[in-house]
């Protein structure tokens, strides 16, 4: 995908990182490894987290294991009741190099890993030069208590720096407002981020106190979480199958044409994240635009070409009331059903997913049957639309988004 | 059985006068009181927020983190406020209550005796912790043991499920996660008494909460997906009034068709799914055509006979149905070769449509439809062994005559328990069975 501007800020960021990365691994290289055992260890660890990866949603935390390591490994001050020795550029060296080995099989199977990479090299590297100068002074010896909230504390702001940098990424390859990038990255640093905090510096502490016994034994609560998140992904993945299965029935019964649904779908998830929905409002948009004409299953005859936007507004909001009812009976959340009843009110009174949802639709149906260059026309004739029944900052962001896609949508065959 | 048998209430309070045996002290023994106050507190909170925010598991990471760090009569006490002021699910609550402290008590108690019999005293160091580990591990075997004894006698006894069966594979299910909870009890017990504190030892637990939540979650998210499903099956209905509960109780004789076959719990459950979803694809048949009364045309039949390929066409996207979209797509085809829609024979139609052929047609047998009245289950029965090796697989003929022998047939009982949410009503529970 090309980006509207030069992606400087990405430019930026995997410049430091690999300047970050070089730095460390000449100075690795020049003075050797301090504590070997430590070092291979944790770079065993951080391999095996990136062995398990598995590719997420937009950049979420997907390798729990390797990212807890490597930040335990950044934080740890002693071993085993003997202080270690090792240095910021150790620290980074030894996870970059684990980190790429554990990269391998997916850079051979062609999945990017330079944003991944760039993360951990810049997050670790964060997380260690703040606290390792204090190591070396001395002044965090026998501290307790004081130390372990220091520990947390730390890892809070790397967690922290990380989100911020992963919304920056995530804002200069897709031009997505950065606002509501931001707000998802922290709320996703709340789940899984939480626990790679807490495992981060308790392993760092186990270790200090037994030694690397602790790291075994601690990976396996963490992988355990991991595979619940996984579990959670895939029960996710397959109840959207079966809402667009569900979505399919209108077209099967030749109420809609094929694909209305799917696209009408697409188009509005484009727009919700245009005008800065977050990421739990856009899977309600998202299912309400696909089941946006299931009302249409309780008519005995089907509308011509279930063309709904030409229908009179009464028979339109009778469907849209069906439609919820039938939403309702899903076990989605409420807020899909009330999107869809509201499809057909005057667009002052409805939530914001229903006005675009209902201007997505009038732009399929409009654009679907003009023939070339039916696109243009059709939003033009949503932007004349009568007083009250398209909004206009959403037609505006559908003009954006289409613009950007280079009016791509595929015509209905 | 709300009211629970004798024996069962005497099983209860011999277990609680044990219990009450194991929380007095040793005479000589001096726990430190702040500790297993501390502990106490964790563990009843963390129980009632679990319960609040719907995370599911317990907080046993505390209870054995207890075991490991106080004497085994102070670690006992900690489990009590907990179990006694948590909540419970079902009355007699009372009961339920002093059970569940009373079982935790004689649990812990245990493994806090194994592992101050195994493991030393004190804080651990680098060189001492494999033995610790090694004793932890006995200890949570203990823990295990204890409770699934408790569990399979008051199954035994209140539940009445017969003995054999009520311990069968209770121990080997709960190691693997109670042995998880031990390692975390473990390292919160090392964290506690190294220089860094209870609050290092409270962030052991933040990582298993993430965990309950979410599998919390995934339990919420899944209940939500069984209520599509059933949304798919109640579009249906919407355009069909006479297939209401139809396709519940067609995927219900499915499900105790494939348990008899011994099928593996994936694939019973892959072909209830089957039998639910089988005649999805009526949403494609004009809805005048499915409430037609009197004969159809030849040319009306063709176009109903679409609905198998329909209702594929709605459910291949579904990858999770796996097989059972086979079985829509033929559930239809008969052995001699003289179904539709491809006119497969014997061995070329997929076992999963061969199940719930015979699910279907039991069901249209056994249930009022406008051409005809409902028939006995034995008459029915008989009636598909008459055509077994002509039109069904003997096989699963067979199945279901065994199935419905041992267990009868009372679908519209039934069908309420497969795990529909309960704010909602499932589809059976219309009318519609008995009209």
């Amino acid at each position: 995908m090309t980006a509207p501007r030069p992606p400087l800020l990405l430019g930026c960021v995997h410049t430091g990182a690999a300047l970050l990365a070089g730095l460390s691994l000449l100075d690795c290289l020049r003075d050797g490894l301090d504590d070997r055992g430590t070092a291979v260890a944790f770079g065993a660890l951080v391999v095996l987290g990136e062995l398990t990866r598995r590719p997420g949603a937009e950049g979420r935390e997907t390798a729990p294991l390797g990212a807890a390591a490597a930040l335990s490994y950044a934080l740890l001050g002693e071993a085993g009741g003997q202080a270690t020795h090792h240095g910021v550029t150790q620290v980074v060296g030894v996870v970059l190099a684990a980190s790429l080995l554990g990269s391998v099989p997916h850079i051979a199977q062609g999945r990017p890993v330079r944003d991944h990479l760039a993360r951990r090299v810049l997050t670790t590297g964060f997380a260690a030069v703040c606290l390792h100068p204090l190591y070396d002074q001395g002044a965090l010896h026998g501290r307790g208590t004081a130390y372990a909230l220091l520990l947390a504390a730390v890892l809070a702001l790397t967690f922290l720096c990380d989100a911020l940098l992963a919304a920056a990424l995530a804002h200069s390859r897709t031009g997505w407002p950065f606002g509501p990038l931001l707000r998802d990255e922290l709320r996703a640093t709340l789940g899984i981020g939480s626990a790679v905090c807490a495992t981060g510096a308790v392993t760092a502490l186990a270790v200090a106190v037994v030694g690397l016994w602790a790291l075994p034994v601690f990976s396996v609560p963490l992988l355990l979480t991991q595979m619940s998140f996984r579990r959670y992904a895939a029960v996710r993945t397959t109840y959207r199958q079966t809402i667009a299965s569900l979505a399919r029935a209108t077209e099967i019964a030749g109420y809609t044409p094929a694909g209305h649904a799917r696209r009408v779908a697409a188009l509005s998830r484009e727009v919700g994240r245009d005008l800065g929905l977050s990421e739990a409002e856009l899977t309600v948009l998202e299912y309400a635009a696909l089941m946006h004409d299931i009302g249409q299953l309780s008519l005995v005859d089907p509308v011509p070409a279930g063309a709904t936007a030409r229908l009179p507004a009464e028979e339109q909001r009778r469907i849209a009331l069906l439609g919820g009812a039938v939403v309702r009976q899903t076990g989605v959340s409420p807020q899909v059903a009330l999107v869809v009843e509201r499809l057909a009110d005057p667009c002052a009174e409805q939530p914001v997913a229903a006005r675009i949802v209902r201007a997505v639709n009038a732009y399929e149906e409009k654009a679907r049957d003009a023939g070339p260059g039916g696109a243009l026309k059709a939003l033009e004739e949503l932007r004349l639309g009568t007083a009250g029944e398209y909004a206009p900052e959403v037609v505006g962001s559908l003009a954006r988004v289409l613009s950007r896609d280079g009016l791509s949508m595929p015509v209905a065959g | 059985m709300e009211t629970l048998p004798a024996r069962a209430r005497g099983y209860v309070a011999c277990a609680a006068l044990a219990a009450a045996l194991c929380l007095l002290p040793a005479p000589s023994a001096r726990p430190p009181w702040w500790a297993v106050a501390l502990l106490a507190a964790l563990y009843a909170g963390g129980g009632r927020v679990a319960a609040r925010g719907r995370l599911s598991g317990t907080f046993y990471p505390v209870l054995l983190a207890g075991a490991f760090l106080l004497p085994p009569s102070a670690a006992a006490l900690v489990a009590v406020p907990g179990a006694l002021l948590g909540p419970v699910g079902r009355p007699p609550r009372g009961t339920r209550r002093l059970w569940r402290a009373a079982q935790l008590v004689l649990a812990v108690r245990a493994a806090a005796e194994v592992y101050a019999a195994l493991g030393e005293p004190g804080p651990v160091t680098a060189a001492e912790f494999p033995g610790a580990l090694a004793a932890a591990g006995a200890a949570v075997v203990a823990f295990c043991l204890v409770l699934t004894l408790l569990d399979g006698g008051i199954l035994a006894l209140a539940e009445r499920v017969p003995a054999r069966r009520a311990w069968r594979g209770l121990f080997p299910r709960s190691l693997a996660p109670i042995a998880v909870h031990g390692l975390a009890g473990l390292m919160m017990a090392v964290l506690w008494q190294s220089p860094y504190g209870p609050v290092a030892a409270l962030l052991v637990l933040l990582p298993m909460c993430v965990s309950w939540w979410v599998f919390g979650q995934y339990h919420r998210e899944h209940a939500a997906h069984q209520a599509t499903i059933r949304a798919l099956v109640q579009a249906v209905d919407i355009k069909d009034g006479y297939t209401r509960g139809h396709s519940e109780r067609v995927g219900h004789a499915s499900m105790m068709i494939a348990r008899e076959l011994g099928l593996e719990d994936e694939r019973v459950e892959v072909l209830r799914f089957a039998g639910i979803l089988h005649d999805v694809g009526k949403l494609g048949v004009p809805t005048r055509l499915l409430r037609k009364d009197g004969p159809l045309t030849p040319e009306e039949r063709r176009i109903i006979e679409l609905h198998p390929e329909y209702g594929h066409e709605m459910v291949r996207g579904i990858s999770f149905l796996g097989e059972a979209r086979a079985a829509v797509l033929h559930h239809h085809e008969r052995l001699d070769g003289s179904g539709y829609p491809y006119g497969l024979r014997g061995s070329q139609i997929p076992e999963p449509a061969r199940v719930v052929a015979v699910a279907d047609a039991f069901d249209a047998m056994t249930s009022t439809r406008s051409y005809s009245r409902a028939r006995p289950v034995p008459v029915a029965l008989r009636e598909l062994e008459r055509c077994a090796g002509s039109q069904f697989d003997p096989r699963m003929v067979t199945a279901l005559v065994r199935a419905v022998r041992r267990f009868g047939w009372h679908p519209a009982v039934t069908a309420d328990e497969t795990g529909a949410p309960p704010p909602r009503p499932p589809v059976s529970s219309a009318p519609g069975a008995h009209r």
